[in-house]
C-alpha cells in the first residue's frame, strides 16, 4: 500500500518599500507592489489551481485529498487584495478532503531566536486558521521546514499537534528512506513526516526542464514511480510550494494538465490512495527514531540555514531584529509590535543571500531588490527607524512603567540567550 | 600573427582607463604570442618596464621593452606634447591643472575650450600622427591594424588602406560619453569614419555598443564587446597611518563633467548630516577642479573634502588602502576600470549605473549618478555597517579576479582571426 500525501506551502511575504536613511515615516510596506504581486499570483496560481483541486475532489468523490499550510501574512493579503482567492480556499476547506497545517503566522525564523515569540506566532496562526477555515491544525510545519531535535519539545509545549513535517534530507536518513512515518528522539507523542524530495522536486523544479532526461513528465510515468514505492514504504510525501502550479511552472508547461490527470493515474493502481497528513499518522505507526542534531531545512542543495544565515549581513540583521524584542514589546504599542513581526518574515533575509548571487538563479527570481546588499541596506534602515520609534513610544509611557520595563529588559535578555540555545544547532 | 597598433597613451604616463587598458591588453597579447607594433606620440614617456631606446635622433623612435617579448614600440615625435602636465596618475610631478593639458583632457573638455582651439590644434596633431604612422607602417609587415579611440582612427584608416590590411577600431569612449549632448561635430565625424572603415568594432561594454549602434549607424553584428580587466598587482608596500580617526570615501579620477564630481559633493553634504567622522578625498584633477573646490567651500564642507591633485603610483595604492569606500559617480562611463581596481584592492565600490562595468559586476553597490539621496544612503550604509563593508570587499575582490586580461586578449585574437579570414576571402573574389 502506498499513500500519496500532498502538502502545499502557500506564502507571499509583505515586501518593504524603498526606505533610505533619510526616511522617518512609520510606513514601511510597499503596498503597491504587494498588491500587484498578490493579484498576479492569485490569477496565475491560486485561482486556477484551487478551481482544479475542487474539480478533482468532486470528481474522485473524496478519494483525492490534499493539505495546505497558508501563512498569516498571505491570508491578510488575500483578504485585502484577492478576496476571491480566499473564498476558493474556504470552499476547499468545506470539502472535508483538505487539511490545513499550522506554522508561524509570519513565516518567521523565530524558532531559532526566541521561544516566546515563536509560541505566540504559532498560536496566532492557529487562531486565524480556525477563524477562516473552521479547522484546528494538528500537524506542524516550521518555516522552510527548518527542523532539529530542539523543535519537538517546544511544539509539545504549545500542545495540540500530532506530528511535524520536515525535509527528508539524505544525511539525516542515512540508509533509511523518507517513505515511512518516523518519530523524534525523547519522550514525545509527536511523529515525523519527511518530504520525499526526489519525487517532490520532479514536479516542483524539474517538470519543465527540457534538459532533464525524463522530460516530458506525464501523469502515468509519475504514477508508476509512486507505485514503485510499494514494498519499501508506506507513504510518499509530496511537499512543495503551491506556486509551483502556474507561477514557478507556467501554465504553458502543461503543469495543470499534469495535475488534472495525476489522481486517476495514481488511483488506477488498486494499492494506492491519497491521505492527508493526519490520516497518514493515524494509519501508519512510526518505524524508527530520527536524530537531527543539526538544523535542516528544505532550501537549496545544502538543505540547511545558509539561505537565511549564510553571511554576516544576514546574521547581523537577524541578531539586531531579535535584540529589539523586549524593547518592542515594552512599548505595548500594537502598531510597533505588528510591524516588528512583519520584519521577521524569512524572505527579508533570503533577499540578502549572497550564496549564488553572481551565478543568478532562483534567489534572483524571487528577489525584488537589485542586489543582496540593497536588501540589507533597506532592511537595516527600516529597523533603525523602528528602534527610534520604540524609544519615542517608551518615553511617552508613564515613567513608572518605563522603569519597570527597563528592569524587565535586562532580565529577559538573558532568558533570550537560553531560548536561542535550546533550539539552535550544536556548534 | 602580427598587429599594428595605434594608441595615444601608455604607462607610466596615463590619464585614464585607455593607457591602463592598452597596457594590460598588449601584455596579455604578448603572452599569447601575438606580435605587436605599438605606435605612440612622443611625450608619453618611455613605455613601462626596462626599455631600450633605439635611435633617438630619428623621427621614428623605436624602443623595445624587456617586459614584452613580442612587442615593439614606435614613438612618433610631435610638436604638440600631448601629456605635458596633467592627466597622469603616475606622473612624476604634482603638476597643477593649469600648467598644461593633455590631448585627452582637451578632448574631454571639448566645448569648454572653444571649438576653434579644439579643432585647430588637435586635428593637426591627429593628421600628423596619421602621416607618420603611414611611414612606419610602410616599412612594417603585419596582418591587422588596431586603433584605440578616435585620435588614432584616421591613422588606422590610412594605414589599413595603404597596406591593404583589415582595420579593427577599439572604442574606449565615444564623443557622447565625453561631451554629453554637446557633441563636437569634427570629432564625431572622425569616430564615425573610423567605425565604418573598420571590419570590426570592439566596444568595452554593451553600454558603449549601444551608443555605437544607435548614434554611429554601425550594424550590431559588427560590434564585439570585449571587457577590460584588472591586473592583480599585490598589496605593494605603502605606509598608512596605523589608526585613522576618520572614515574615508574616495573619488579617484579626472575632475571633469563626465566623472560627475558635483554629484559626489552633493551626496557628501548629505552624508555629513548623518555621519560626522568621515572625510571625502578627491584624487585627480581636471578642468572642473577650481569649480569643484569652490563648490565644496560654498557648501560649507570644505574642511571635509580633501583635494590631492594627481597621485603617483604608490600614492594611488595608499589612497585605495585608506579608503572605506570607493565611489565612481560618473555621468557616462564606457567601462570604468578604476572600479575594478578598487574591488581588486578590497575596497567596497559604489558605482553609477551609467557605467559599462555596472552591467557585468554584481558585488558592488549601484546608483543612478543623479540620485543624490540614494548615493548618500548607500555611502552611509557602508560607513555605518561593518558587515556590509566586509561582504562587499570580500566578494568584490573575488569577482574582480574573474576579469583577466588573458581572456580579453583571447577575444581580441579571435576577432583578428575573423577579420583576417574575411579579408582573405574578399581578395579571392
Amino acid at each position: 500500500m502506498a499513500s500519496v500525501c500532498f502538502y502545499f506551502q502557500v506564502h507571499q511575504p509583505q515586501r518593504l518599500r524603498h526606505y533610505t536613511v533619510f526616511d522617518h515615516s512609520d510606513n514601511y510596506l510597499d503596498d503597491y507592489k504587494n498588491a500587484e504581486i498578490c493579484r498576479k499570483v492569485a490569477n496565475k496560481c491560486y485561482l486556477p489551481a484551487n478551481k482544479l483541486m475542487l474539480e478533482l475532489i468532486h470528481k474522485h468523490r473524496g478519494k483525492f485529498k490534499i493539505s495546505y499550510s497558508i501563512t498569516g501574512v498571505l491570508l491578510e493579503q488575500l483578504e485585502k487584495f484577492a478576496p476571491e482567492a480566499l473564498i476558493t480556499f474556504k470552499q476547499l476547506a468545506g470539502t472535508g478532503c483538505v487539511e490545513f497545517l499550522g506554522e508561524t503566522y509570519h513565516h518567521s525564523l523565530a524558532s531559532l531566536y526566541s521561544k516566546d515569540e515563536f509560541i505566540e506566532q504559532v498560536k496566532a496562526h492557529r487562531r486565524i486558521i480556525r477563524q477562516l477555515f473552521g479547522q484546528t491544525p494538528r500537524i506542524f510545519r516550521n518555516t522552510e521546514l527548518i527542523y532539529n531535535n530542539g523543535l519537538p519539545p517546544i511544539v509539545d509545549q504549545i500542545g495540540g499537534f500530532d506530528a511535524i513535517i520536515a525535509e527528508g534530507a539524505d544525511h539525516i536518513l542515512g540508509y533509511r528512506n523518507a517513505n515511512f512515518v518516523y518519530r523524534p528522539p525523547g519522550p514525545t507523542r509527536l511523529k515525523l513526516l519527511l518530504k520525499n524530495y526526489r519525487l517532490s522536486d520532479d514536479i516542483a523544479f524539474r517538470f519543465s526542464n527540457r534538459d532533464w532526461s525524463e522530460w516530458p513528465l506525464t501523469a502515468d510515468k509519475f504514477a508508476a514511480w509512486i507505485n514503485a514505492v510499494n514494498g519499501c514504504g508506506n507513504v510518499v510525501n509530496l511537499f512543495m510550494d503551491y506556486e509551483t502550479f502556474g507561477e514557478h511552472q507556467w501554465e504553458d508547461t502543461g503543469i495543470f494538465n499534469f495535475l488534472r490527470h495525476l489522481p486517476q493515474a495514481i488511483l488506477r493502481y488498486p494499492d494506492n490512495n491519497f491521505k492527508t497528513p493526519s490520516e497518514v499518522i493515524r494509519t501508519y505507526p512510526p518505524v524508527d527514531t530520527i536524530d537531527v542534531p543539526y538544523t535542516i531545512s528544505w532550501a537549496d542543495i545544502e538543505r540547511d540555514l545558509s539561505a537565511w544565515r549564510g553571511n554576516s549581513m544576514q546574521e547581523n540583521a537577524l541578531a539586531e531584529l531579535y535584540r529589539l524584542e523586549d524593547k518592542v514589546k515594552n512599548t505595548e504599542n500594537p502598531g510597533i509590535i505588528d510591524i516588528w513581526r512583519r520584519l521577521q518574515t524569512s524572505d527579508h533575509f533570503y533577499y540578502m543571500c549572497t550564496k549564488w548571487f553572481a551565478d543568478g538563479d532562483v534567489h534572483k527570481y524571487f528577489n525584488h531588490y537589485n542586489s543582496p546588499y540593497d536588501a540589507y541596506i533597506n532592511f537595516m534602515n527600516v529597523l533603525d527607524n523602528l528602534d527610534r520609534s520604540c524609544s519615542e513610544a517608551i518615553l511617552k509611557k508613564p515613567s513608572r512603567i518605563y522603569e519597570l520595563s527597563a528592569e524587565r529588559q535586562s532580565k529577559t535578555s538573558n532568558d533570550n540567550v537560553a531560548n536561542s540555545l535550546c533550539f539552535s544547532e550544536r556548534t | 600573427m602580427k598587429t599594428f597598433m595605434l594608441g595615444w597613451e601608455f604607462p607610466p604616463q596615463i590619464s585614464g582607463g585607455l593607457g591602463t587598458a592598452c597596457y594590460g591588453l598588449t601584455k596579455a597579447m604578448d603572452k599569447l604570442g601575438i606580435k605587436v607594433t605599438f605606435v605612440l606620440p612622443r611625450g608619453t614617456g618611455n613605455p613601462v618596464g626596462s626599455v631600450r631606446t633605439i635611435g633617438t635622433n630619428d623621427p621614428r623612435t623605436v624602443t623595445q621593452s624587456e617586459q614584452f617579448t613580442n612587442m615593439k614600440f614606435h614613438v612618433i615625435s610631435s610638436n604638440l606634447r600631448p601629456y605635458a602636465g596633467v592627466g597622469s596618475h603616475r606622473h612624476e610631478n604634482f603638476n597643477t591643472y593649469e600648467s598644461g593639458r593633455s590631448l585627452l583632457e582637451i578632448a574631454d573638455a571639448g566645448v569648454a575650450l572653444g571649438p576653434d582651439n579644439y579643432t585647430g590644434n588637435i586635428l593637426d596633431a591627429v593628421n600628423q600622427y596619421a602621416e607618420k604612422a603611414m611611414i612606419i607602417a610602410g616599412a612594417e609587415n603585419f596582418d591587422v591594424v588596431h586603433a584605440h579611440d578616435w585620435m588614432t582612427y584616421p591613422a588606422g584608416e590610412a594605414v589599413s588602406r595603404q597596406n591593404h590590411k583589415p582595420l579593427v577600431v577599439h572604442v574606449h569612449s565615444t564623443e557622447f560619453d565625453r561631451s554629453g549632448e554637446h557633441v563636437n561635430q569634427a570629432v564625431y565625424d572622425i569616430e564615425r569614419m573610423g567605425m565604418h572603415a573598420a571590419s570590426k568594432v570592439i566596444a568595452v561594454s554593451n553600454l558603449t555598443k549601444e551608443t555605437i549602434v544607435k548614434h554611429y549607424g554601425i550594424p550590431s553584428a559588427k560590434v564585439e564587446v570585449v571587457y577590460n580587466a584588472v591586473e592583480h598587482n599585490g598589496d605593494g608596500i605603502c605606509h598608512i597611518p596605523a589608526e585613522k580617526k576618520d572614515k574615508i570615501v574616495l573619488f579617484l579620477g579626472r575632475i571633469t563633467m563626465q566623472k560627475g564630481p558635483e554629484y559626489f559633493l552633493a551626496a557628501a553634504k548629505k552624508v555629513l548630516q548623518v555621519v560626522d567622522n568621515v572625510k571625502f578625498i578627491m584624487a585627480g584633477s581636471g578642468d572642473m577642479m577650481p569649480k569643484i573646490i569652490e563648490l565644496a567651500a560654498s557648501m560649507g564642507i570644505g574642511n571635509k573634502v580633501l583635494f590631492t591633485g594627481f597621485l603617483t603610483g604608490e600614492d594611488v595604492n595608499r589612497a585605495y588602502k585608506m579608503a572605506d569606500l570607493y565611489v565612481m559617480p560618473s555621468v557616462s562611463e564606457p567601462f570604468g576600470i578604476s572600479s575594478l581596481e578598487a574591488m581588486n584592492r578590497n575596497v567596497p565600490v559604489l558605482m553609477s549605473k551609467q557605467s559599462g562595468i555596472a552591467e557585468v559586476v554584481t558585488h558592488a553597490l549601484k546608483v543612478d549618478f543623479w540620485d543624490i539621496d540614494e548615493m548618500a544612503n548607500k555611502m552611509i550604509a557602508v560607513l555605518k555597517r561593518p558587515q556590509l563593508k566586509t561582504n562587499l570587499s570580500k566578494n568584490g575582490f573575488h569577482e574582480s579576479c574573474k576579469f583577466k586580461w588573458e581572456d580579453s586578449a583571447m577575444k581580441v585574437k579571435n576577432i583578428y582571426e575573423e577579420v583576417i579570414e574575411q579579408a582573405k576571402s574578399k581578395e579571392k573574389k
